[in-house]
């Protein structure tokens, strides 16, 4: 199942609502990257709210978005991440630089404007 | 020494076969001579300088109600009574801080001033003697080591009592304002309890809808390795729920410790105190807090 990209004003939404395979991460990779520069979309939002594991490979493969869109000129924000993911990610020392991170969506959406304002004080 | 286990069974000492005759015979002795051997107790235990948390009168009810049990237990053999009143006791004096030599040695003093007053009744007889000491101290014995670890399993309890009621009470998570938590952390910091925090923490974030966490250490007298890279990692873990997190209290011996230790923590926005974490906390939501009197107090003062 591929995930669905919403366009939302000038920013992308991604909704993963299943664990996904290998593949399609990198799919969801690949999407996003060229939504970005077909909308000319200024921000990413991937909610993982539904995701109760984000191992090493899905952390990278999130990053890896992250910094495509951000040459091609978007900011990345991760949203959902539940209490046990969170730490269970600082435990095996996943680092997710250069994505933001917010609550939810409702938070990303407001880090995304900040920051697409020009300050960048909630990076990560 | 493991908490969890079950009370000890009775300890298995020697089982003389105890005389059936003699007992009654001993018992009656003890019964008789009670007053006279309980003064002796008594005078023994304020020679060796035991108990001195208790006043003289607190000590001698409790020798009444210890002989009379000790004298009871020799009789019927069985030590559920005594052993029962031995951990009510220990509820009682633990509190107080009687350690467990004390208890110790307050028992095996009742034996050894029960010992010398039937050597000085039955002297004239060594055969007699002989057997009344068979049946008395493997008795007096068993007596003893209940005692001893009735209290010992009393005061782990006891023990096992507080430590959760600390775990329990010492880890609120408190909302300050809308989107502001605070974490107050008072005392020893281990890997079990640091997890909890961090848990904790992060499903009052969610909760709270949290924005800033100010995380206060004024009450963690040490910190090591361990504790401080669990630190990093629940300000971590807040940073992945959105959440930026504020150290406040750092004493300067713990300051120091960090640095010694080379934690790294670059990823961290430390304030001195609770006061300015708030602050910090206040402007990074956006909030203003205005004095409602148009001249503010000297802040300096």
């Amino acid at each position: 199942m591929s995930v669905p990209i919403l366009k939302q004003g000038d920013y992308l939404i991604a909704s993963i609502q299943s664990a996904l395979s290998d593949s399609e991460v990198l799919e969801l990779r690949d999407d996003l990257a060229e939504r970005v520069g077909q909308f000319r979309a200024r921000g990413i939002v991937v909610d993982v709210t539904a995701l109760d594991v984000i191992d090493s490979f899905a952390a990278r493969a999130l990053r890896t978005i992250g910094s495509t869109a951000k040459l091609r000129g978007a900011e990345t924000v991760l949203v959902g991440i539940q209490p046990d993911v969170a730490m269970a990610m600082v435990q095996f020392e996943l680092d997710l630089q250069p994505l933001h991170t917010a609550l939810d969506l409702e938070e990303g959406l407001a880090v995304l404007r900040r920051t697409a304002r020009g300050g960048d004080d909630d990076g990560p | 020494m493991n908490g969890q286990k079950p009370s000890l069974p009775t300890p298995p000492l020697e089982t003389h076969e105890i005389d059936a005759e003699l007992l009654p015979k001993l018992v009656a002795y003890l019964r008789q001579m009670s007053v006279e051997l309980r003064e002796k107790w008594v005078s023994r235990i304020s020679e060796a300088q035991l108990l001195g948390v208790m006043s003289p009168e607190e000590i001698f009810s409790e020798v009444k109600a210890v002989y009379d049990n000790y004298v009871d237990a020799l009789e019927t053999g069985s030590v559920e009574s005594l052993q029962a009143y031995a951990r009510d006791l220990s509820e009682r004096i633990i509190h107080r801080g009687v350690e467990t030599h004390e208890v110790l040695g307050i028992v095996l003093l009742l034996r050894d001033v029960l010992a010398r007053s039937l050597f000085l009744r039955y002297q004239d007889d060594p055969e007699l003697l002989d057997r009344i000491l068979d049946s008395y101290e493997p008795a007096a014995n068993r007596i003893a080591v209940t005692v001893g670890v009735s209290f010992v399993e009393e005061r782990e309890r006891v023990i096992r009592e507080q430590q959760a009621a600390i775990r329990e009470l010492s880890t609120p998570v408190l909302q300050v304002r809308d989107r502001l938590v605070i974490l107050p952390i008072i005392g020893a910091i281990d890997s079990q309890r640091a997890r909890q925090l961090t848990e904790q923490l992060l499903n009052a974030i969610q909760a709270n809808r949290a924005k800033v966490v100010v995380i206060d250490i004024t009450g963690v007298a040490s910190i090591d390795m361990t504790v401080a890279n669990h630190l990093v990692q629940t300000v971590n873990a807040a940073r992945l729920m959105g959440a930026s997190a504020i150290i406040t209290g750092l004493s300067s011996g713990i300051a120091q410790t960090l640095v010694d230790l080379r934690v790294d923590l670059s990823t961290m926005n430390t304030v001195g105190d609770l006061q300015g974490g708030l602050e910090e906390a206040e402007r990074l939501l956006g909030y203003k807090v205005l004095h409602s009197d148009p001249a503010p107090p000297d802040r300096l003062a």
